[in-house]
């Protein structure tokens, strides 16, 4: 039921020509441990060479006294290596607050900041999950810029992602 | 001549420990990334195992040095000395690669005089100044040695060749290392491409396992390995040159460079 509806919203906000851009869905499944801790997480795009094309979200605890928080963004392994570690944090529009277990949807805008213009080419949609005392793990969907027509890939992590959806509209 | 027994005993001792193959010495960070400026603590330890805190500690006291990405020197903290490791923290103040090093370099010299054996420890000038003219004997051994490692905060920076000793010169950064990426380290030895070496590699946790599982490479003309670490974990690099020293040929020289390398999860 809740997926129904979840997926008519995707439709509705799909159908209307708005400007060309890319929404992504990441579900952070609930995990039943005592000591559970929101995950970091971050969202990038990245070129067939893995050089970065975007930062497009990243999800650490930004509220910890002395800037603590940025402690374990290394965690994020691979974003680390791609990205975080020329990246000086916070970024405007990129960095925000960790987030609950469920269903969150990130929208960017060609054009505008942080997706910005995106040459025409092959792209990989990165997303990546590092959990306090619990795992890390990475969704990877590849995909082609520009769309042609509205089109959805997906994937579905095993343990720190549930499912993720790209939606690239031209 | 009791007292003369026990300082020649205790000479001997510190001459052979350099020269002794059979330990393992080295540096071991609490980490070697860092995203933000902070402390790292050192373990320093000889063993018979790698990374296994069995034997002796690293004596780290005159010859440790840090230094940070723009070569200032940062002295370490809360050095302790136990039975089996020496412990010291490193403040990381400012981001980039800093280099952590125990560097020794001496001549051993032992000759006759009057029938007597004698022996030292020093420098070439001290040596040269102790020896008499009449020594008979004369063996003179060149030894230098270097244990290092190595931590970045932020974005891994360029390290500078140090120019004395058998060193590592990274071609790929020690902390940008991957499972499964080739990676390759050029040996330089008093500044020059070191081309007689023996270089080993041994990943961590023998105990935990029956073989030594010891990766032997040979550098090319360039003084390079080439090497692609299968698993990420804590590696042990070891580098021995051994030969006529340039600076005397009635001189041998043995020179020795050890890193500790952390090999990250792609």
């Amino acid at each position: 039921m809740h997926k129904t509806v979840l997926l008519a919203l995707g439709l509705l906000v799909a159908a209307p020509a708005l400007s060309a851009g890319i929404e992504v869905d990441i579900e952070l499944p609930r995990i039943d441990v005592a000591d559970y801790r929101r995950p970091y997480v971050a969202v990038w795009l990245e070129r067939p060479d893995n050089s970065v094309a975007a930062n497009l979200a990243v999800w650490y605890d930004v509220k910890m006294r002395n800037g603590e928080g940025t402690k374990w963004l290394k965690d994020i392994r691979q974003w680390w290596r791609r990205a975080g570690r020329d990246m000086q944090v916070p970024v405007d529009g990129v960095t925000s607050a960790t987030r609950h277990p469920g269903a969150h949807r990130l929208a960017f805008t060609a054009g505008d900041a942080p997706l910005g213009e995106l040459a025409a080419g092959s792209y990989r949609l990165v997303v990546e999950a590092s959990r306090e005392h619990g795992g890390r793990e990475v969704l990877t969907l590849p995909f082609d810029w520009p769309p042609r027509e509205a089109v959805v890939r997906e994937a579905r992590g095993e343990r720190e992602l549930g499912k993720v959806a790209v939606h690239l509209k031209p | 001549m009791i007292k003369h027994r026990i300082a020649l005993a205790a000479l001997t001792a510190t001459l052979a420990a350099p020269l002794a193959q059979a330990h393992e010495t080295w540096l071991v960070p609490s980490s070697t990334v860092l995203s933000s400026n902070g402390y790292v603590t050192v373990d320093a330890a000889v063993s018979n195992q790698v990374f296994h805190f069995n034997y002796r500690p690293l004596s780290v006291g005159q010859s440790l040095s840090i230094l940070a990405a723009d070569g200032s020197a940062v002295q370490a903290e809360n050095l302790v000395q136990g039975q089996l490791r020496s412990v010291f923290d490193v403040k990381l103040d400012a981001p980039g690669t800093y280099r952590i090093a125990v560097a020794n370099a001496a001549v051993m010299a032992s000759w006759k005089e009057n029938g007597q054996p004698k022996r030292m420890r020093g420098t070439q000038a001290e040596i040269a100044e102790k020896v008499p003219a009449g020594a008979t004997d004369l063996v003179l051994r060149e030894n230098a040695t270097r244990i290092e490692t190595f931590v970045t905060v932020g974005s891994p920076t360029e390290l500078k060749p140090v120019g004395e000793g058998l060193e590592m010169v990274p071609v790929t950064h020690p902390n940008d290392l991957y499972a499964g990426e080739e990676v390759s380290f050029a040996f330089h030895a008093n500044g020059q491409v070191a081309g007689q070496l023996k270089v080993a590699i041994v990943e961590g946790g023998t105990r935990y396992r029956d073989q030594l599982d010891k990766v032997e490479l040979l550098p090319d003309e360039q003084g390079r390995i080439r090497h692609t670490f299968a698993r990420p974990g804590l590696y042990y690099l070891n580098a021995v040159m051994t030969g006529k020293s340039p600076s005397n040929p009635d001189m041998e020289r043995r020179m020795a460079y050890t890193a500790t390398l952390e090999v990250l999860p792609q």
